[in-house]
């Protein structure tokens, strides 16, 4: 089962609806049983990178994701649930992400900030990514140590990574859940891959 | 790079979408669950839902339109109007809004911006506010509360820049001079405000035509433009809008 990984931050639900709307079942949770238990996670993130890596530690989720992610359990993030998989961020220093991958976050320097609107994502090689606009609500975006796990770039002053595909790992710094029906059909894609 | 963005505005008034001119004379439009879907459908890149009465009744119906509209359209909701408190916020948003827009409790208790956008993101607090050209004032315009009814003496680009800073993430700007004239949007304002913010700016009030439109993007740098009249009149198309603009070297989403 999809399990949807609630931990009090941002709007949760938008995801699931997504999903119930191309047929795809899911359940939001709360509980650390049920997010072990869970054959695909997703967790979605708005705000704050520090408030959202806080969250996760007090109900101590963060170690849960790290020993799913590390027992290849499907894994997608969305937006800062994207950001936490690094190692630190310039919205929050002192407080450590994830760590998944190796790599930064940092803010944009040039433009409007925040991003907000319907970007291209351009796909370099992805199993769910086509070409088109999504919507996007950022003011920062990641920068890995490890090019290769770039799935797809955006360009918005400069070019940054709107997308990661790593083994199970997938994540989006764009909303597919408000990206209309394109972004409806890359996470009926990531679903059934 | 980053698309200009096209949000039809729908004012609601007792389960029913209305337009005014100048904010006065409601006009009856239709139901807003169909002009969602038809907006949504026609390559709208967002919706935005304004509660012109901010009544406990009217609030509850437009929760209601969100939820509805929430299940079947997956793209950016914002609901704004009268909203007050963080719990009406939450509301807003668990209803499946992506934002909310906040303009005279922002002229009144500015830090419920801060708060608001310390607990839900930046991305979700959207600074709406309604402007008047004043000779009175340092920048040129001056803000209104209340609908549009009462004046605050306060320097409309002063305050925006200080709400910026507490944290809004976008500002709508919602011009009484050309409200439902189809004069054109007031690209001065527009642009006074885009050269002097850091944050994405949302046009609205007097759009009329094409051109208007496209004024507001590559003479006024509006990131957005809000429109109510000329959709709800079937003058335009939102698709003609974006080819028109496209054509015109304005990126957009077709």
């Amino acid at each position: 089962m999809i399990t949807v990984i609630d931990y009090g931050v941002g709007n949760i639900k938008s995801v699931q609806k997504a999903f119930t709307k191309m047929g795809i079942k899911s359940i939001i949770s709360t509980e650390s049983q049920k997010i072990e238990e869970a054959t695909k996670l997703v967790l979605p993130g708005v705000g704050n990178f520090g408030d959202v890596m806080q969250e996760l530690r007090k109900l101590g989720f963060d170690k849960i994701l790290i020993t799913k992610i590390q027992e290849e359990t499907p894994f997608l993030g969305i937006c800062v649930g994207m950001q936490i998989l690094f190692e630190t961020s310039s919205e929050a220093e002192g407080i450590n992400g994830l760590g998944i991958f190796r790599g930064r976050v940092q803010k944009f320097t040039q433009g409007k900030i925040p991003h907000i609107g319907w970007n291209e994502i351009i796909p370099r090689k992805s199993r769910v990514l086509k070409k088109g606009y999504v919507y996007f609500a950022n003011s920062f975006y990641v920068v890995p140590k490890d090019d290769s796990i770039i799935s797809a770039e955006t360009d918005y002053f400069v070019r940054f990574p709107s997308a990661i595909e790593k083994d199970k790992i997938t994540a989006f710094q764009f909303h597919p859940e408000k990206s209309g029906i394109f972004g409806l059909n890359i996470l009926k894609r990531w679903a059934k891959c | 790079m980053l698309a200009k963005r096209i949000i039809p505005c729908l004012d609601i008034n007792k389960e029913r979408v209305v337009k005014g001119i100048n904010f006065k004379n409601l006009k009856d439009i239709g139901n807003p669950l169909e002009l969602a879907r038809y907006y949504s459908n026609s390559g709208a890149d967002e919706i935005s839902f304004l509660d012109i009465t901010a009544s406990y009744e009217n609030r509850k119906i437009i929760l209601e339109f969100v939820k509805s509209v929430a299940n079947e359209v997956f793209i950016p909701l914002s609901v704004g109007g009268g909203i007050r408190t963080i719990e009406e916020i939450q509301s807003i948003l668990a209803a499946g809004a992506e934002k909310v827009s906040i303009g005279t409790s922002a002229v009144q208790n500015p830090q419920l911006i801060a708060k608001a956008a310390n607990k839900f993101g930046k991305q979700a607090i959207v600074l709406s506010l309604d402007v008047q050209r004043s000779s009175s004032m340092k920048n040129g315009w001056e803000i209104y509360i209340n609908g549009g009814r009462k004046p605050t003496g306060l320097d409309a680009l002063e305050f925006a820049q200080k709400i910026e800073n507490l944290g809004s993430g976008e500002i709508l700007l919602n011009s009484i001079d050309r409200d439902g004239t189809k004069l054109g949007y007031d690209l001065e304002l527009i642009k006074l405000f885009n050269e002097n913010l850091k944050i994405p700016i949302i046009a609205s009030g007097g759009a009329g035509t094409l051109e208007n439109i496209r004024d507001a993007f590559t003479i006024g740098g509006a990131d957005a433009a809000l429109v109510a009249s000329l959709f709800h009149y079937k003058n335009y198309k939102i698709q003609e809008v974006k080819k028109y603009l496209r054509k015109h070297k304005v990126e957009v989403r077709l």
